[in-house]
């Protein structure tokens, strides 16, 4: 059995994509069969996330238009065999993808994954109702910032009104700012949402780093933000992972932070 | 810092998270609050109706939209009245 999750967020600068790597190769890593579609077309970035930049031939327009089959445009992972990624088209633009194409696509994709991941773009236009539309339920990625919450709020009605079952994941948490009572608290957001968070995640130098090299934060075993998403993904697959306490910097970074890194 | 900075002056301050969260939940009740026009139009001419039965009103220079007051949000309807109706005149 599939199951078809789409990441998004309506905000922009959230970490959809960066969430979407995290997860996908965190289920591949389960031993999962993982396959993760990038919608936000024309602003393509999941590739360079999984290092997987320069081997990109073919895109998810490409496939829509059928020019080749998807199974000819994913892209394995270097490191995990079971990890694919499907690209999007750096040139054309959202309106190049149906809501219809995008469903029907999926539904053929089901059969060969565990997992199909959607990296939907920000917004609320038909890039985002192009990315939902063959979802079993949504991700709605989020951090504790005003504006971010509301923009939650906003596309969560809009998902609720689709009968869509959505997850929330807030991310980008700095613990320090938390332990110095300045930021809202995984309780406001709960309070304010109303909908089930499966994962929070701090946000680190680790992450930067992860993005710099292209090897997801997922992997490091000595990153907060690492184990965060390590938990989120065991959450995914029905596993019940108690929440990581934010209480300032760890031990860990603050040791880092002594030697320079 | 700041909050000892305003504690020196006497001010009660609230920290930066606490104007966060309340300025998330007003905006919040106002998003979710907000109706397209038509609504709003279905919305007004019914209420309308109702006061219209008790009362003489002033269409043209009514107003009912939402608005923000310190932290909630209501329906604000400014109805003048031309006259009322005399309970016993009243028909239907």
């Amino acid at each position: 059995m599939s199951e078809v999750i789409v990441v998004t967020s309506g905000k922009g600068g959230v970490g959809k994509t960066t969430t979407t790597a995290n997860i996908g190769m965190g289920l591949a890593a389960r031993g999962k069969k993982v396959v993760l579609v990038d919608t936000d077309t024309g602003l393509r970035n999941l590739d360079l996330l999984l290092g997987l930049e320069r081997r990109i031939v073919y895109t998810l327009v490409d496939v829509i238009q059928q020019r080749v089959g998807y199974r000819q445009a994913l892209v394995r992972h270097k490191k995990y065999e079971n990890l694919y990624l499907l690209a999007t088209s750096q040139i054309a633009d959202k309106t190049a993808i149906t809501p219809s194409q995008m469903a029907e696509l999926v539904k053929n994709m089901r059969d060969d994954f565990d997992y199909i991941l959607i990296d939907c773009p920000a917004g609320i236009e038909q890039g985002f109702q192009t990315a939902v539309v063959g979802a079993d339920w949504a991700l709605v990625i989020t951090m504790p910032e005003v504006a971010a919450v509301r923009d939650a709020d906003k596309i969560i009605g809009k998902l609720l009104a689709d009968e869509k079952k959505v997850k929330l994941v807030v991310n980008r948490i700095r613990p320090e700012i938390v332990a110095r009572g300045d930021m809202l608290t995984m309780e406001d957001i709960d309070d304010t949402l109303g909908v089930e968070r499966i994962g929070h995640i701090p946000d680190d130098a680790t992450v930067i780093d992860a993005a710099n090299i292209g090897v997801p934060v997922v992997e490091n075993e000595n990153s907060q933000a690492g184990k965060a998403y390590r938990n989120l993904v065991g959450r995914i697959m029905g596993e019940s992972i108690p929440f990581m306490e934010f209480s300032g910097p760890s031990f860990f970074d603050r040791l880092k932070a002594l030697f320079g890194r | 810092m700041f909050d000892s900075l305003f504690g020196l002056f006497g001010g009660k301050s609230k920290s930066s998270h606490e104007i966060a969260r309340d300025r998330l939940k007003v905006v919040l009740v106002h998003d979710r609050a907000s109706i397209s026009p038509e609504v709003m139009e279905r919305m007004r001419e019914e209420i309308l109706q109702v006061i219209s039965k008790y009362m003489d009103v002033d269409r043209k220079s009514m107003d009912i939209g939402l608005e923000t007051q310190d932290d909630a949000v209501a329906v604000v309807a400014n109805i003048p009245i031309r006259n009322y109706k005399h309970p016993g005149n009243r028909r239907n």
